[in-house]
């Protein structure tokens, strides 16, 4: 790309929140007809400097250039003006609105709206790049996939060719991501500026022509992906070399611990969540439990934690002491946890269930353990060196156990969830989307933390989304489809592409 | 291209962690702002001297012995107040029927005054009507909530109307103790021998109350800060579904703190009674279940702080009848500089949690 003109060229870009430097005098170039991965770990300033160029936040110093001319980028509005359109990883659309009026929601027009004009642009759009989008559907009857590409349509739509896209495979089935990655190739081949936000290495290499990497706020560095190889990119990431291999212990002694049948169970509104669920869950095991999201991995876990009403079927859990076989369905959740049976959820929204965003983290440790003794106080002591050793063990990046943990960025807010419901000292531990959003470095961590308590006994349920992780890490898999069983797999020797299959039809019958 | 004029006029930055004594001294130059905006304000108006008009609300406070005893006393009633509502808030429970609990635990207080002032010994009439109010409070508190935690109702309009039903049962009270007859009021109970009434302490005629409703303020400050019921509380409060996924008993926690929010709310109305009026009528409460929000709030829930912030409003109030009774000003001129000072002080929150970065300056400091 020498010589080219840059269509963005970021500048000494710095950013502060309080005391903590986001973005420390950044530089990047962005060009036009180039796929730029912007790598790095959690909380190293990708989302905030993109943030910037699509007018979110306003930098504390340095300069943009959009095109050769110095801009000053105040507002999303001014954004879309400059070209610079951002998906961002939370969708902002309006659930009961139809995908055309969500794309022209908030765009300047008058007199009459000719939603079928907006129609006809929309479905150009959608040929000229190959989406796939029906503009009168209601975004409520959408997978997540597809309110994804209504994002991207409605970034388009307001003529940006400078494109940003924060973490936008996270929430895809691999089949999913392909599919996204042949759009963003056909943009680029058109000549718009496509940037993506990402801490997955496979995807940088599969799908960008140069990558850019940050760390802790720090520009280190950007080069053609061609030149480059995970490890390289890795260590320029992390800041030291870091074995890309996740082990798989073998287990020693499986018995079974958790017994499900016919799980059958149905939400508020009446809706079949599962349906006639079985499987086994085995102490010194890793079960993964793989589905699109949505497909009843949140309704299966909290059923036998004991926070969702079961319609029918019954749950065993096997004591592994007394080896007593004590019905899970019908406790209350607080008897189920004193059993041992831990469950550790990361919601979407990360914080929105396991945590308390304004309480500390010593505050947030005690979640578990404040009821115990049988004083009317609390006891903040243990759970305060709990705090500490949770910071230290998996390297939480925050200013101390007394900051609340709203103030933390995602991946650490997660480090603390699973680090507290590890150290609760499970005989069954669940864990959904464990490592969402996490960097590399933090993710091996907690696989790593996952792994020592499988060797200590522990029936582990793996919820998770990354098919590569969960065919690495996990013994068995559990295949869910619409909230059925569509088959259990080995993990090891295992397909991606058959377990991807198995995800989207029952059993996995090959597709027509 | 002049990237001065590009950039925006002000910008807000979220600051984080701003020293102690910082915010104080923030909160200290809004409060010297009001003053100085109300002086303005005064001389415009009525061209008077804000000097003498300030020293005329401190003379309205403190300018006698008396003065000072009432300010005291009612700074008590407001503090116990807002100390009822604090673990409410604390759950965020938008508990708006202070006014109605207060009122039923005055009226329980009247009652057994009325019913046993003959009957028994003042201090154990005393222990009674502690009891009875603050349990006449409590079912006043604890209504809403129930109907909260078992049907999802909206509490801010479910404690809200539970003050109208209060005022009219007060209504109800007033006619049929009614003394002397066709005065329409209660009259001071038990005028000549003094049956239920707050005894004198070292010579003292509100030093009960005083104590009282301390002893209530360190106790919600330890209960809030340092018990698992308090934690249980605060988790409730920050998330309700956190609070269910650990297996806390989120309808008992709410019917929980409202009994204990509404007792507290009962005992204010029983040092009115008891302690203050010595009678009871539906201004009984007079508007003091709403202004205990503020005191409450502007606390942010900190019973101790509290005590500064009621302080503070009952000085204004007292303050603003003095200017209005010796510059023959009309009430509004005095509600106005109130109304300008909590103004400033509310204000000052915003510049504690934010600050402004204007044109051209750079990130210095």
């Amino acid at each position: 790309m020498e010589g080219a003109e840059a269509a963005v060229r970021m500048r000494d870009i710095t950013k502060t929140f309080g005391p903590i430097v986001a973005n420390d005098r950044v530089w990047l170039d962005i060009f036009r007809g180039e796929i730029l991965a912007l790598l790095g770990e959690n909380g190293s300033g990708k989302t905030t400097l993109m943030n910037m160029l699509s007018g979110i936040y306003y930098p504390d110093a340095g300069h943009i250039h959009v095109d050769g001319r110095e801009v000053s980028i105040r507002s999303p509005r001014d954004a879309y003006k400059l070209g610079i359109g951002m998906i961002h990883q939370h969708f902002k659309l309006v659930d009961v609105l139809t995908a055309a009026e969500n794309i022209i929601l908030g765009m300047p027009g008058k007199g009459r709206l000719d939603l079928r004009a907006v129609g006809e642009r929309i479905r150009r759009i959608c040929s000229l790049y190959g989406f796939d989008v029906d503009p009168q559907r209601k975004v409520y009857d959408m997978s997540v996939s597809q309110k994804q590409t209504v994002e991207i349509v409605k970034v388009l739509f307001r003529g940006a060719d400078i494109l940003i896209l924060d973490e936008p495979t996270a929430v895809l089935t691999p089949q999913e991501t392909d599919r996204l990655f042949a759009v963003l190739r056909n943009m680029r081949d058109d000549g718009k500026a496509v940037v993506i936000i990402t801490h997955k290495l496979y995807e940088v290499e599969e799908l960008s022509d140069r990558v850019a990497i940050l760390r802790r706020g720090q520009f280190v560095g950007d080069m053609p992906t061609k030149n480059t190889n995970a490890g390289e990119m890795t260590n320029m990431m992390v800041g030291r070399p870091v074995s890309l291999n996740i082990e798989r212990p073998e287990p020693h002694s499986p018995k079974p611990r958790i017994v499900a049948e016919g799980l059958t169970v149905r939400d508020i509104d009446g809706v079949t969540k599962l349906s006639g669920l079985s499987f086994t869950a085995n102490s010194g095991e890793i079960l993964g439990i793989a589905g699109i999201s949505g497909c009843g991995q949140k309704e299966l876990l909290e059923s036998i934690a004991g926070l969702q009403p079961v319609e029918s079927g019954s749950i065993v859990y096997l004591d592994p002491e007394s080896g007593e076989e004590i019905q899970l369905i019908g406790k209350d959740p607080r008897a189920i946890s004193a059993l041992g049976v831990a469950l550790s959820f990361v919601p979407e929204d990360r914080l929105g269930m396991g945590l308390v965003g304004n309480m500390d983290l010593t505050d947030n440790m005690m979640l578990r353990s404040f009821r115990r003794g049988s004083s009317v106080f609390a006891d903040r002591k243990a759970p305060k060196s709990l705090a500490e050793r949770v910071v230290g063990e998996l390297g939480v990046n925050t200013p101390g156990v007394d900051t609340p943990v709203r103030r933390l960025s995602g991946g650490n807010v997660q480090k603390v969830l699973v680090g507290r419901e590890i150290a609760s000292a499970p005989t069954v531990l669940m864990t959904a989307y464990a490592v969402r959003g996490l960097d590399i470095n933090a993710s091996y961590t907690i696989y790593d933390l996952i792994n020592r308590q499988k060797e200590k006994g522990v029936a582990v349920i793996f919820v998770g989304e990354d098919l590569d992780v969960l065919l690495a890490l996990c013994d068995r898999i559990l295949v869910l489809c619409g909230g059925k069983l569509s088959g259990i797999v080995p993990g090891r020797g295992a397909n991606k592409r058959e377990v991807g299959m198995m995800m989207t039809r029952l059993g996995g019958e090959a597709e027509k | 291209m002049n990237r001065k004029a590009t950039e925006p006029f002000v910008r807000i930055v979220k600051r984080d962690g701003l020293p102690l004594w910082h915010s104080w001294l923030i909160r200290l130059a809004a409060l010297a702002l009001a003053l100085a905006v109300c002086a303005a304000v005064i001389f415009a108006i009525v061209r008077l001297n804000p000097l003498r008009v300030y020293g005329a609300m401190w003379q309205g406070a403190f300018g006698s012995a008396k003065r000072g005893w009432i300010t005291l006393r009612d700074t008590m009633m407001l503090l116990c107040i807002g100390v009822g509502l604090a673990p409410a808030f604390k759950m965020r429970f938008w508990n708006i029927g202070a006014e109605g609990q207060i009122l039923v635990g005055g009226l329980a207080t009247a009652a057994c005054m009325i019913y046993f002032g003959s009957a028994i010994p003042t201090w154990a009439l005393l222990l009674l009507t502690f009891a009875v109010s603050a349990a006449a409070g409590a079912v006043w508190g604890v209504l809403p909530a129930f109907f909260k935690a078992r049907y999802g109702t909206n509490e801010t309009l479910f404690t809200l109307m539970m003050n109208y039903v209060a005022i009219q049962l007060t209504a109800f009270f007033v006619a049929k103790w009614e003394n002397p007859f066709g005065s329409n009021t209660v009259g001071i109970i038990n005028q000549t021998h003094k049956s239920g009434w707050f005894p004198a302490v070292f010579g003292q005629q509100y030093l009960l109350n005083a104590l009282l409703v301390l002893a209530l303020t360190v106790f919600v400050f330890i209960y809030l800060r340092y018990t698992k019921h308090g934690y249980e509380t605060a988790v409730v409060g920050e998330s309700e579904r956190t609070a269910r996924y650990i297996g806390i008993d989120v309808r008992r926690v709410i019917i929980r703190t409202m009994l204990l929010s509404g007792a507290i709310c009962g005992l204010a109305g029983f040092t009115a009674v008891a302690g203050a009026s010595h009678t009871i009528s539906t201004s009984t409460a007079g508007g003091r279940g709403f202004t205990a929000i503020i005191v409450a709030w502007l606390a942010r829930f900190n019973t101790f702080v509290m005590i500064l912030t009621a302080a503070l409003l009952v000085f204004l109030e007292k303050g603003a009848i003095q200017i209005a009774t010796q510059y023959n000003l009309n009430d509004y001129a005095s509600q106005m500089i109130t109304g300008i000072i909590l103004f400033f002080i509310l204000g000052s929150e915003f510049f504690i949690n934010y600050r402004l970065i204007f044109r051209g300056k750079k990130e210095a400091d």
